[in-house]
């Protein structure tokens, strides 16, 4: 190093800041008692479609579980529009150019809800399968979207988010034999990133998986309120 | 396309660590790297350049060193370094691996130097109050 030179350790998250919130929200959710599950795919794959036969198949049950969405697009709030119609509390962020949702965003637009009448809360990330993989938003549960009229080597392609998901829903299947796409192949890819990732194949239009989907979500809303009292109860 | 947000982010450190160090420049950031950081390197260089010709810092460069994550594989149990963020286990050839510590953007060190080299040439002949180096 040359005269006068000198090194100043940092060691520093580059995202220390967005990690910051997502803490905050963390304990926001948890004192909540609610589940958060964020959902991650390119555009297209059917976010939008599968939340809105989620709200329907929620709503149509006999206690209905208490729910709401927070949907990011670059631009339009046509995505909330679609699913206010099922009567549940849905907010549209629209983050005029930014493609991925960050912590400031989501404590935003939560400013003024009151998550304690919530069992779940979905966010409908930006459609991109890169950058959301980044920012961490409190949540529970990353799930990753791949449709069938994508390809299967969509998991060796961006392997960040498939690693990071602990769900990996192929949607549209509906089309499976229509389009030249190998389930099977594509589900061993996410294995090969994610060894374990669970599975669900499902479509929106068929309503084949949703029942599956839907006690998943369950399954996951019971554990993290089973882990919510363990911990209070610890301390 | 999140480089930019975080060459500002990498900017706005670099910014509150100088605030500590009067009468010097910065002139090197190093950032260690995950392989599944799933960032563009020459993407953030690029947007790193401009948020520190922005704070007065035209020398300022960014530096990363690619941390290698572990592969565990899921057969045979054999722990292997890789670059790769998805591999056949080297020992015994399996596809069932898990990787590990492989996401880190960390900034690991900030080079400066003595003296305020790029105000002072910024200021040069264009204000009565430039002091030059201290």
């Amino acid at each position: 190093m040359p005269q006068g030179t000198t090194e100043i350790p940092l060691k520093q998250q580059v995202l220390h800041e967005n990690q910051r919130i997502a803490e905050r929200l963390r304990n926001r959710y948890r004192d909540a008692n609610l589940l958060c599950v964020n959902m991650i795919s390119a555009p297209g794959s059917g976010k939008t479609s599968l939340l809105e036969k989620t709200l329907e198949i929620l709503g149509d049950e006999a206690s209905p579980l208490r729910v709401a969405v927070l949907t990011g697009d670059v631009q339009t709030d046509n995505d909330a529009r679609r699913l206010a119609r099922y009567g549940y509390p849905v907010k549209q962020i629209t983050t005029g150019g930014c493609c991925h949702l960050d912590g400031s965003m989501i404590e935003r637009h939560l400013a003024d809800w009151d998550l304690s009448i919530l069992d779940i809360l979905f966010i409908e990330n930006v459609g991109n399968l890169v950058c959301p993989a980044s920012y961490d938003l409190g949540e529970h549960d990353k799930i990753v979207l791949l449709s069938v009229t994508e390809g299967e080597d969509k998991p060796l392609k961006y392997p960040s988010i498939f690693h990071k998901a602990s769900l990996f829903l192929m949607t549209k299947v509906d089309l499976l034999g229509l389009v030249p796409f190998d389930a099977l192949v594509a589900e061993q890819n996410a294995a090969r990133i994610h060894d374990g990732i669970e599975v669900i194949r499902c479509s929106a239009v068929s309503y084949h998986g949703m029942e599956d989907w839907i006690r998943w979500l369950k399954k996951r809303l019971h554990a993290v309120r089973a882990n919510n009292c363990r911990e209070t109860v610890t301390h | 396309m999140h480089e930019l947000a975080l060459a500002e982010s990498i900017a706005q450190a670099v910014r509150r660590t100088m605030e500590e160090l009067p009468g010097r420049t910065p002139v090197q950031v190093r950032l260690r790297l995950g392989v599944l950081a799933a960032v563009d390197l020459a993407a953030l260089q690029f947007g790193f350049a401009v948020a520190a010709r922005e704070s007065g810092w035209d020398g300022l460069v960014l530096e990363a060193v690619c941390v290698p994550a572990e592969l565990l594989c899921v057969e045979c149990g054999a722990r292997t370094e890789t670059r790769v963020a998805h591999g056949d286990c080297p020992v015994c050839g399996s596809s069932r691996t898990m990787l590990h510590g492989s996401d880190e953007l960390e900034m690991e060190s900030l080079e400066v130097v003595d003296g305020n080299t790029e105000h002072a040439s910024r200021n040069d002949g264009d204000s009565p109050e430039a002091t030059g180096a201290a």
